[in-house]
Order: C-alpha cells, then sequence, then structure tokens
C-alpha cells in the first residue's frame, strides 16, 4: 500500500511546491512570424497576435495538453446539473497591468459586450449564453438558454480574452488609442513594439502569482525570410522557433544542433487538421465512388515522412486525435492504390482534367501537392495543379471553383467548436473559404450534430460523435490528410516552455531559464 | 553560305557553343523517348546524393524523384520556352520595327513611343506583374517572356530599316511600282535578317535564363517540370542537398553559354566586315 501512496503523494509535493529548482531571471529570445497586425487580441485573434498577447492577456481557464481546465482569472468553477449555470469564482489581488483592480465586472463587460461585438468565433457560442452576471467582484454567473456541451471548453485565453472594462467601456473598440499599447492581467506587459523589428514584453512585477513569471523580459524578433529565421536560432539571436516558423525541410537540421530541443507539443487547443477538399457541388468529386479512390490513392505516410519530418499523424477522419471525443475505430481511410482503382473502375470519372489547388503557404504545402497529384495519376486520374497566390486561393475555394483542394482549419478543442462547421449543410454558402465549402449533406448526421453539442453528458456525446464520425467517414465527403504536427524547435535550457494545450501561446508564465 | 561557316567556325568559342546547342537539342528532342521515367514521378527514397542509387545517377529530389529525368525533360520545356518566345517576340518586333522605320514621321513616332512605354519598366518586374495577372500556365508564361521582349527587336529593326530605305535599289523598286508591302518584305526586311538571327539567338538565352527565374519565384507552371522550377525547388535545401540546385543550375548556364557563344559566331559570320576587327 505504502509503495503505491509514496509516488503520489511525491508527485501532488512537487505539484504543489513552487520554486523548485526554477530560477527567476533572464531574458527570452523568439521568433514571431508573421508580424501581427495588433496586439489587440479583443480584436484580432490571428496566429501571431494570440501567440505574443497570450502573454498580455489571460482569460478565466486554461488547459492542460488533454484539454482539461485548469485555473487561471478564475480559481475554481461550477457547473450546476441542468448544464445551464456557470459559476467561475475568480482570483483575489489581480490587477491591470496600469494598476488598476481587476473584477468581475472587467469579465462581464468583456463577454457580453466586448467579444460579441469584436469575435465572429465566440459569437456563435454567446448565441447559447443568456446572462453574464456578476453578483459580487469576484464571482461571474454564465447562465445558457439551453445546454452547450463544449461550453467549458471555451475559456481560452485566444477565444475568450479578458479585456479591461475601464478603458474600453463606452469607446469605439477597434479604434481605440489603448490598442497600441495593450493592457492586460497577464505575467508580462507590453513595453515597445519596433515594428518590422521586435515586440518588447516585461515582466509583470505585480501578477497575481507569487514568484511567477520567472522571466524578466522576452522579445518577439520579426525576421521575414525562413532561412534568415534559422540562421537567427544558429547563431544564438533567438531561443524559441515557435512552429511554422521555419521550412520544414530545415527543421532535422536545425534540431541536430547542440542543446536543442523540439516538440510538437502545445497544438491539443488547436488539433491543426488538413484535408483535401473535394467539390461535391459538381463535377466529378459527386459520386461517393471517385471520392473513395481519391482517400485510398493518397500515400499520407509518406507525406508524413517526406515533407512534415514525421511530426503529426494521420488523420482517421473529420476529427483530430487531441480534440475531445475523437474515435479512432472508423471505417479505414488507409493507404491503397489497389482498392483506389477498384473504387475508379466503379465510379463515374471519365478522364476529366482534375483541378487541385495546393494551399499556397511555402513550399511543404506545394511538394505535397505535387506528391498528391503523382499519388493520383498513379491509379488513374488526371490531375492539373493550379498556381494561386493566398487571395486567389481564398477565392477559387469560397467560389467553388475546384475539384480538390488542401486546406487545414482548427478543431478548438471540441467537435463541436470547430468540426461541424465543416460538415452541416447549414454552413454552406458561397462567399468564405472556411464553411462547409466541399458541399457535404447529410440531414441524418445534421441531427447528430446538433443533438451532440446540446448534451452535456461526456457519454452521451462520446456515442453521438462516434456515430458520426463513422457516418461521415463512410461518406468521404473530403479526404482527410494528417493531424499536423507544428515543431516548436527551443534551446534546452529553456524550461516549462510548453506545458499547455496552446503551447507558447500562454506558456511564457510557466517558462524559466536554467543557467 | 560555305563562306559565312568558315567564318563561324574560325570562332572557337562558337563552335563549342554549337556543339554544346545541339547536345541540348538531341536531350530535348530524344531524351524523353529513350529515357521515359516521369520527371515527377516519386521513385525512391528523397534526398539519394548523386551517383549512389543505381539507375538514379543524379540522385533524388526532395520527393524522391529522379533528378535526372527531370533533367532531361526539363531541357525540353526549356527549349521550347525560349524559341517559342522568341518567335513570338519577333512577331510583334519585327513588324513594329519595320513600320516605324520605313514610314517614319507619325507613324513612326506612335509606334516609337508605344514600344518606349514598354523599355520603361524593367522587363523581368513586367514578366512577374504579368504572370500575377495571367494564371502561371506554359501559355502565358510564354506570352510574358514575349511580351517583355519584343521592344529591343523593334529598335534594332526600325535602325536597320531607317538606313537601308534611303538606298538606291529600294528607290529603283519604288520607281518601279511595288508597293510598301512588298518593298518591306522584298527588298528591304531580308537585308536585315543577318542583324536579327543574331539578336534572336541571344532572345532564346535571355528567356530560358527568365523561364527559370520565374519557375525559381514559383511563377512557373506547377505541371510542367522546367530547370527553373528544380531549382526553385530545392532552394529550401540548398544547405543540405546543394546538388539538387547545382545540377539543373549547370545545365541552364551551359546552355545560356553556347547561346550566347553561338550569337557572337553568327555575328562574325553574317556580318563579315565586323569579323575582322580582330584581325
Amino acid at each position: 500500500m505504502n509503495k503505491v501512496i509514496t509516488p503520489l503523494v511525491l508527485a501532488a509535493i512537487l505539484a504543489t511546491t513552487p520554486a523548485t529548482g526554477q530560477e527567476a531571471g533572464g531574458t527570452l529570445n523568439l521568433v514571431i512570424q508573421p508580424e501581427p497586425p495588433s496586439l489587440m487580441m479583443g480584436i484580432v485573434q490571428n496566429g501571431p497576435t494570440q501567440m505574443v498577447a497570450g502573454d498580455i492577456y489571460e482569460s478565466l481557464l486554461r488547459y492542460d495538453s488533454d484539454l482539461n481546465p485548469m485555473p487561471s482569472l478564475a480559481r475554481k468553477w461550477e457547473v450546476s446539473e441542468d448544464g445551464l449555470t456557470y459559476t467561475f469564482h475568480l482570483q483575489e489581488g489581480v490587477k491591470w497591468h496600469d494598476g488598476e483592480d481587476f473584477t468581475a465586472e472587467d469579465v462581464v463587460f468583456s463577454a457580453d459586450v466586448f467579444l460579441r461585438e469584436t469575435h465572429p468565433r465566440l459569437r456563435a457560442t454567446l448565441d447559447y449564453v443568456e446572462s453574464i452576471k456578476a453578483p459580487d467582484d469576484h464571482t461571474v454567473v454564465f447562465k445558457l438558454r439551453e445546454p452547450f456541451g463544449p461550453f467549458l471548453g471555451t475559456f481560452e485565453a485566444g477565444t475568450m480574452p479578458i479585456v479591461p472594462k475601464h478603458i474600453y467601456e463606452g469607446t469605439d473598440f477597434a479604434n481605440n488609442e489603448m490598442n497600441n499599447t495593450p493592457i492586460g492581467t497577464g505575467p508580462f506587459k507590453f513595453n515597445e513594439w519596433q515594428r518590422g523589428s521586435y515586440i518588447h514584453l516585461v515582466k509583470n512585477e505585480d501578477y497575481y502569482i507569487e514568484g511567477k513569471p520567472y522571466l524578466d523580459e522576452v522579445y518577439y524578433h520579426v525576421i521575414p525570410d525562413a532561412a534568415s529565421r534559422a540562421v537567427a536560432y544558429e547563431t544564438g539571436t533567438v531561443d524559441v522557433l515557435p512552429g511554422g516558423s521555419v521550412e520544414n525541410f530545415d527543421v532535422p537540421r536545425l534540431t541536430e544542433l547542440p542543446n536543442t530541443c523540439v516538440t510538437d507539443a502545445g497544438w491539443e487547443y488547436f488539433g491543426p487538421h488538413s484535408w483535401m477538399w473535394m467539390n461535391n457541388h459538381k463535377g466529378p468529386m459527386t459520386d461517393p465512388n471517385t471520392r473513395k479512390a481519391v482517400m485510398h490513392a493518397l500515400d499520407r505516410q509518406f507525406a508524413l515522412d517526406a515533407l512534415w519530418n514525421g511530426l503529426g499523424k494521420l488523420a482517421t477522419g473529420p476529427v483530430s486525435s487531441s480534440t475531445r471525443f475523437h474515435e479512432a475505430d472508423t471505417p479505414s481511410i488507409a493507404y491503397d492504390p489497389d482498392l483506389a482503382r477498384e473504387y475508379l473502375e466503379k465510379s463515374s470519372y471519365n478522364g476529366e482534367t482534375l483541378q487541385l489547388l495546393p494551399l499556397p503557404y511555402g513550399e511543404t504545402w506545394q511538394r505535397w501537392a505535387e506528391a498528391a497529384r503523382q499519388n493520383l495519376i498513379d491509379v488513374g486520374f488526371n490531375v492539373e495543379l493550379v498556381a494561386t497566390d493566398v487571395a486567389g486561393w481564398n477565392q477559387r475555394v469560397a467560389d467553388w471553383d475546384f475539384d480538390l483542394a488542401f486546406t487545414y482549419l482548427y478543431q478548438y478543442g471540441d467537435p463541436a467548436l470547430g468540426v461541424s462547421r465543416t460538415y452541416v449543410e447549414s454552413n454552406i454558402a458561397k462567399g468564405s473559404p472556411w464553411n462547409n465549402v466541399a458541399g457535404y449533406r447529410n440531414p441524418e448526421v445534421d441531427a447528430l450534430w446538433e443533438q451532440a453539442a446540446l448534451s452535456t453528458s461526456d457519454e452521451t456525446r462520446q456515442e453521438l460523435y462516434t456515430e458520426i464520425q463513422n457516418r461521415i467517414v463512410e461518406d468521404v465527403p473530403v479526404a482527410w490528410l494528417l493531424e499536423l504536427g507544428f515543431p516548436t524547435i527551443y534551446r534546452c535550457n529553456v524550461q516549462d516552455l510548453v506545458t499547455t494545450a496552446i503551447g507558447i501561446n500562454d506558456g511564457l508564465r510557466d517558462a524559466w531559464i536554467e543557467q | 553560305m560555305k563562306k559565312g561557316f568558315a567564318r563561324f567556325a574560325r570562332n572557337r568559342g562558337a563552335l563549342i557553343g554549337l556543339v554544346i546547342l545541339t547536345l541540348v537539342i538531341v536531350i530535348a528532342a530524344l531524351g524523353p523517348p529513350l529515357y521515359p521515367q516521369d520527371p515527377w514521378r516519386m521513385v525512391q527514397r528523397p534526398f539519394l546524393p548523386p551517383f549512389t542509387a543505381p539507375g538514379l545517377p543524379l540522385g533524388t529530389d526532395a520527393l524522391g524523384r529522379d533528378v535526372l529525368a527531370g533533367l532531361i525533360h526539363g531541357a525540353r520545356v526549356s527549349l521550347m520556352v525560349g524559341l517559342v518566345s522568341t518567335v513570338v517576340a519577333l512577331l510583334i518586333g519585327v513588324p513594329v520595327g519595320a513600320l516605324a522605320g520605313y514610314f517614319g514621321g507619325w507613324v513612326d513616332d506612335a509606334l516609337m513611343r508605344f514600344t518606349e512605354f514598354f523599355q520603361t519598366i524593367p522587363s523581368f518586374a513586367l514578366a512577374i506583374v504579368l504572370l500575377a495577372i495571367f494564371q502561371p500556365s506554359l501559355f502565358f508564361i510564354i506570352l510574358s517572356i514575349a511580351i517583355v521582349s519584343w521592344p529591343p527587336v523593334a529598335r534594332l529593326v526600325r535602325g536597320e530599316v531607317l538606313s537601308l530605305r534611303s538606298r538606291e535599289y529600294v528607290e529603283a523598286a519604288v520607281l518601279s511600282g511595288q508597293n510598301s508591302r512588298q518593298i518591306i518584305t522584298r527588298q528591304v526586311l531580308p537585308n536585315a535578317v543577318s542583324s536579327i538571327i543574331v539578336l534572336a539567338s541571344l532572345m532564346v538565352a535571355t528567356a530560358i535564363l527568365l523561364e527559370s527565374s520565374l519557375a525559381f519565384l514559383g511563377l512557373g507552371d506547377p505541371n510542367v517540370m522546367s530547370w527553373g522550377y528544380m531549382i526553385g525547388a530545392a532552394r529550401t535545401v540548398l544547405r543540405t542537398a546543394w546538388w539538387l540546385t547545382f545540377i539543373p543550375g549547370v545545365a541552364i548556364l551551359l546552355s545560356v553559354l553556347a547561346l550566347n557563344l553561338i550569337g557572337e559566331g553568327l555575328n562574325d559570320a553574317l556580318n563579315p566586315r565586323l569579323a575582322r576587327r580582330g584581325e
């Protein structure tokens, strides 16, 4: 008995005792790519903004790599039996970077007023919310109209950043001058932004967690060229290359450098999932047999090894394995050229030339499209790559002007937040490249999606989502490719850099440098 | 004609150029049938260095495609782009220059201002803009290269025609009642042809370089294997797999060098008075 308990107790002690070896001080240099348009995360939510501003702003919760909620601005929380009332108890003694006290009113203002206006993705979630109230300075109560399963997963810093009411109330949010000098509650304060060169953050001395953050200051360097970013790491100018900041081909070389560690963790909340759109509206891809032929023709393991350095995983269907309610045991979509030829034989495909749009995000994607085209030609398709820039890609995909098109999207931890949007019929609309572009229609599956989102029991949701995944994989509306692995490359003496499901975005709170 | 070749052959560089170019043309013409390996096909492990795997003398690229196959099939594309775009540029440039030079006056002014309009924009920048507007396909690449390379032809032809049209035989032709079209095509242009040939041989070289530069920037036709594409695709791995840029780079260098040498030799052969300047 003792033997079982001792490690547990030890683990508990280790987990609760701060400063076991953490050293305070030091400067951390990171690359930020591309330069963010703004650091006001309540208004701009693109990747680089979230990466920098995730240290300035906070939300009520953080998430571990299994997407379990952890305290952030909320120290504890309760959910009512009926799944309609969420009560958050806030940390005491939290101050905004300008010295004002942070209270529950700020949370109410942020969620109910500010973000409803500025944050389209959160707005969809807030449609389920009937009221947000602050009974006292340190309690916030969200009341929902109807149960919404993924609700507890929406309190991530980039999804619901808490902004200061005393600065924004009654102003024109988008044009408030304070957007240039963001004020948050986070572990780091904004200090300086030299456009085109660097963003400088300094330690928040009044942070509410004693002793944190450990770092004194943080520089995010703006280096526009991928090769120069790799050189900056080699020469020691930067210590951290966040995922996607160097070309994949450079990753193996960089990771062999001394004192260099690499991890593809820290993207679990986003679950970047790649697939090939297949045009279900018109053309050869309307035939399920043709779609199955495409699916089985693609050698995804090769792409994973040759283009992504083995970082990432083969997708098994619409839901990423890091997203909740993933079902691994779906019908096989494995690489099998013979099976692909069989399906092609059965299909109505008549040698039409398929237009394949690569994702215009750099060399890796271009090579991937070339490899995929070759896979398809090998089983008997005629395929032509269509070269586009980002704007051209957006337009052609939004106008359904393609047969096949590469893409990837984030899943935000829960199928109801980031997966259903790609497959429900209500989300078919020309004009956006991010909705149900493929044009997949299955009323039965639509009903299951709705049922699953409104359920609050995890078991029920798992059953429904398993059913959904099986059904969709059977229909192959798109060709799923990889769960992308974005490697973070960093010096090994930078400790505790990636500890949450959003990785570097909010990881600097706990990071420290071993001298 | 025999005399012309003798003068051409006296330029040793030109002979070397001719040998290289013949080789490239033979490869472009006979290579694909004799070496039918699809250059896009992934045949082996990626990044095999040259001379390490049997059957793959030049190794494989980032996707495990045969570099030799790419080189052979790329020769065809590079040569075709060079030749066709030069022909198209001549088709635009020669008439414009001939009309401007022959008629003079307001026709000359109008046509030359139009030509200058193209000349004031750096040709490479213009080609990029054109390809950004069109879709980068082989057809538009050739068209863009032709559009940016005809102005020098027009200027050269205009200069030649200006000096030829005051010759006695042109006046004789006018007196004999030939119309302007006949005079330009029968009397004037045939005498300007040697200069045009020399310029054209250099334009083919420039067009090959231009196509390679465009492909390097990712503005090539993604469905066509060319030398520029090979270099562009390999530049991200320059430090780990240098041969992927080096091999097609040498191919481009040799072809362009050969064309330039031949241009020089043709100049010696067709303009004998200039050719003896060194003697």
